[in-house]
C-alpha cells in the first residue's frame, strides 16, 4: 500500500495518458480529437520531469550547504516536448478549420459519408 | 570542413527552409531546394565512402563530448540510410518544379519548398543522429512537415487524410518518447552508445522491456507495419504526387531504420528476440501484411491507392526478412528497404505525369493511357516488374536474398509464403498493364500527349536505377552487407 502510494506520480501519468488516448480513440469530434491527443501527449511531459525531482533537492546550482540536487534535464527536454506539442496542435487545428470550410461539418462520421456518396462529392464540388 | 560533414548533412537542408521562405519565390526556392538536395547526396555518399571499412563518424555537437552532449554518430547502417534518402530527395526535388506548377497554386509553390527541406533535413536527423532524445524532435520535425504536404493535396480528402496521419503520427511519436522516457529512468542517460553499454546491468527489469514494446509499437505507427497502416493508403493518395512519391520513398523507410537502430544497436538482438516473443510477432504480422495488403491493393478503383496498399505488403517483406533475427535475413530487410525505395519513388513520380496529363489515376480515367503516353505507361511497368520481382529487376536481388535468408533457417513454407505473395503482386500490377494497354482510349484519353520531358527525366533516372540495381548489386548488397554487419555487431563496447 506504501509503495503504491509512493509512485502516485506514476498512477497519475497512466490515468492520464488513458483517459488521453481513450477520448482520441471514442470521440467523433475532430476537435474533441484533438484535445484526447493533447492531454495525452501532456501525460508523458509528468512520466519525465516528476522523477527528476528530490525530495529535499534545490535548483542544480552548486553552493554551500546544499548537497542534493533535483535533476535539471528532464525539464528541458520536456520544454523541447512542450514546443513540439503546441505545434502539433497548432497545425491539427488548422486542419480542422479547412475541413470545416471543405465539408461543413467537423464530425468524423458526417465527413466520411460525404465523401463515400459520390452525389455529395460531387455537390460539393460544384459549391466550391 | 571535412570533419563537420555529419552535421553538414541535417544543416544544409535545414537551412536552406527559412532561406526558401525569406525570399518568397518560387524560381529561387526551386533551385534553393534542388541545391540544398543536391549538397545533402554528395554529402551522404561521402560519408558512405568513409564509414564502408566499419569505421564509425562520431560528431559531438558544440564540442560537448558525449555522452553529456549530443553526438552525431554515423556507421555503415545510417550512411545506407542518408544516401537513399538525399538520393531520392534530389530526383524529387528536380520533379517537384513542373508537377507542383500544376497542381499548387502559384502562391504556394515557395512554400512547398520550404517544407520539402523541412522534412529532408528531418529523415537525414534522424538517421545522422545517436541520441535517443534527438531522434524524436527529428521525427516530429519531419513528420509536421509531412502533414502539411499531405494537406496540400488538391482534392480535400487530402485534409482528412492529413489529419487521421497527424493523429496517428503523434500517438506513434508519443509512444516513441514514453519509450525513451522508461530507457532514461533506467540508465540516466540518451545517448544511444551510452544506452546500450548501461543496459546490460538492468535489462533483466521489466520497465526495460516496456519500453521496448513503446518503442516496438510506436515505430511501427510510423513505418506502417499491418494493421498499423491505415493512415498511409489516403496519405498517398491524395497528397501532390511529388509528395506522395518522397514519402513512398523515405519516410516509413527511415522509420525501418529507427527500429533496426534500437533493436540492434540499444537493445541488442538477444533481448530483442530472446526475452520477447518479437521474432513470432513480427513474423506473423509481416505475413499478414503481404497477403492482406496485396490482395486489398487488387480491388482498388484508383492506381495510387493500388501502389499505396502495395506499399504495405512490401513493407511486410522488409520486416519478415529483421523477424528471421539472422545476419542474412537483415541484409535482405536493408536490401528490399533500398530496393523498394527506389521502385516506389519511380512508380509514384510516374503516376504523378499520367495524373497531370490525364487529371486523375482512376482506373476509367487512364484506360488505353499505354497508346497515348507509351514511356510513361512503359516506366510504370517496369518498376511494377520490380515489385513482383522478375529477374534483371531490382526487386528480385531482394526476394532473391530474402528466399535465401528464409531458406537458410529452414523455413520453406516461408519462402513459398514469399513466392505465393508475389504472385498477387502479378494481378495488382497485371490490372494496371491490362487498362493501360488493352482497352480501348476514350475521348478524353486519345487527345493526351506523352507526359512533359521536366517530368520524364527526373523519373527516368529512377527507372534506370531499377533496372540497373537489378543487374549490379554491388552497391546495394555490398552497401547492406556492411549495414548488417555494422547492426549486428551494435555499439556495445
Amino acid at each position: 500500500m506504501l509503495d503504491a502510494a509512493s509512485h502516485f506520480t506514476y498512477w497519475l501519468t497512466i490515468f492520464l495518458t488513458i483517459t488521453g488516448l481513450y477520448i482520441v480513440v471514442a470521440s467523433g469530434n475532430l476537435i474533441k480529437k484533438l484535445v484526447g491527443l493533447s492531454i495525452f501527449q501532456t501525460s508523458v511531459y509528468l512520466l519525465y520531469i516528476a522523477p527528476g525531482k528530490l525530495i529535499g533537492g534545490t535548483a542544480p546550482i552548486i553552493a554551500e550547504g546544499f548537497t542534493v540536487y533535483s535533476n535539471p534535464l528532464p525539464h528541458v527536454l520536456i520544454l523541447t516536448a512542450i514546443v513540439v506539442g503546441v505545434a502539433t496542435l497548432a497545425l491539427g487545428l488548422a486542419l480542422v478549420v479547412r475541413v470545416r470550410e471543405a465539408y461543413g461539418t467537423i464530425e468524423e462520421d458526417e465527413i466520411l459519408r460525404q465523401d463515400e456518396s459520390p452525389v455529395a462529392a460531387e455537390v460539393a464540388e460544384v459549391a466550391r | 570542413m571535412a570533419a563537420h560533414l555529419a552535421i553538414l548533412q541535417v544543416v544544409l537542408p535545414l537551412i536552406c527552409a527559412p532561406l526558401i521562405v525569406v525570399m518568397r519565390s518560387a524560381q529561387a526556392g526551386w533551385l534553393t531546394a534542388v541545391a540544398g538536395s543536391a549538397g545533402a547526396l554528395a554529402i551522404s555518399v561521402e560519408l558512405y565512402a568513409r564509414t564502408r571499412g566499419g569505421e564509425v563518424i562520431s560528431y559531438a555537437i558544440g564540442s560537448w563530448p558525449p555522452p553529456w552532449g549530443i553526438e552525431y554518430r554515423i556507421d555503415a547502417a545510417s550512411a545506407f540510410v542518408l544516401v537513399l534518402v538525399s538520393f531520392v530527395a534530389a530526383v524529387v526535388a528536380v520533379y517537384s518544379r513542373r508537377s507542383i506548377a500544376a497542381e499548387l497554386p502559384r502562391e504556394q509553390h515557395y512554400l512547398f519548398h520550404a517544407l520539402f527541406m523541412l522534412c529532408l533535413a528531418g529523415l537525414l536527423g534522424i538517421t545522422a543522429t545517436g541520441d535517443a532524445f534527438n531522434v524524436f524532435v527529428f521525427l516530429e520535425i519531419s513528420s509536421l512537415a509531412a502533414y502539411v504536404l499531405i494537406a496540400l493535396g488538391r482534392d480535400r480528402r487530402a485534409l482528412m487524410a492529413s489529419y487521421q496521419y497527424l493523429i496517428m503520427g503523434t500517438i506513434g511519436a508519443t509512444f516513441f518518447v514514453i519509450g525513451v522516457g522508461l530507457l532514461y529512468l533506467m540508465t540516466g542517460t540518451l545517448n544511444l552508445a551510452d544506452l546500450a553499454s548501461r543496459l546490460p546491468e538492468v535489462e533483466e527489469r521489466r520497465s526495460v522491456l516496456a519500453a521496448l514494446a513503446f518503442i516496438t509499437v510506436g515505430v511501427s505507427l510510423k513505418l506502417a507495419l499491418f494493421p498499423l497502416h491505415l493512415w498511409l493508403p489516403n496519405a498517398y493518395a491524395h497528397a501532390p504526387s511529388a509528395v506522395s512519391a518522397f514519402l513512398a520513398a523515405t519516410a516509413t523507410k527511415v522509420s525501418v531504420y529507427v527500429l533496426l537502430r534500437f533493436y540492434y544497436s540499444v537493445f541488442g538482438a538477444g533481448l530483442v528476440f530472446g526475452a520477447l516473443p518479437m521474432e513470432q510477432v513480427l513474423m506473423a504480422l509481416s505475413i499478414a501484411a503481404m497477403f492482406a495488403a496485396s490482395a486489398v491493393a487488387i480491388f482498388q478503383r484508383d492506381v495510387r491507392r493500388l501502389f499505396a496498399y502495395s506499399s504495405v505488403a512490401q513493407i511486410g517483406y522488409i520486416t519478415l526478412g529483421v523477424s528471421l533475427g539472422s545476419e542474412s535475413g537483415l541484409t535482405a530487410a536493408l536490401v528490399h528497404l533500398f530496393n523498394h525505395a527506389i521502385t516506389k519513388g519511380a512508380i509514384f513520380l510516374l503516376l504523378g505525369a499520367i495524373a497531370l496529363r490525364a487529371g486523375g489515376v482512376r482506373f476509367d480515367q487512364i484506360a488505353g493511357i499505354g497508346r497515348v503516353m507509351p514511356l510513361t505507361t512503359f516506366g510504370i511497368v517496369l518498376g511494377g516488374l520490380s515489385l513482383i520481382g522478375v529477374p534483371l529487376t531490382a526487386g528480385f536481388v531482394s526476394k532473391w536474398y530474402l528466399v535465401l535468408a528464409v531458406i537458410e533457417q529452414g523455413a520453406w513454407w516461408l519462402a513459398a509464403a514469399v513466392v505465393l505473395s508475389s504472385l498477387l503482386a502479378v494481378v495488382y500490377v497485371w490490372r494496371f498493364v491490362e487498362t493501360a494497354y488493352f482497352q480501348e482510349p476514350d475521348a478524353n484519353v486519345a487527345r493526351l500527349k506523352e507526359a512533359p520531358a521536366t517530368l520524364l527525366a527526373p523519373a527516368g533516372i529512377l527507372i534506370a536505377a531499377v533496372i540497373y540495381l537489378g543487374l549490379d548489386t554491388s552497391l546495394t548488397v555490398g552497401g547492406a552487407t556492411d549495414a548488417a554487419v555494422a547492426l549486428f555487431r551494435g555499439w556495445r563496447p
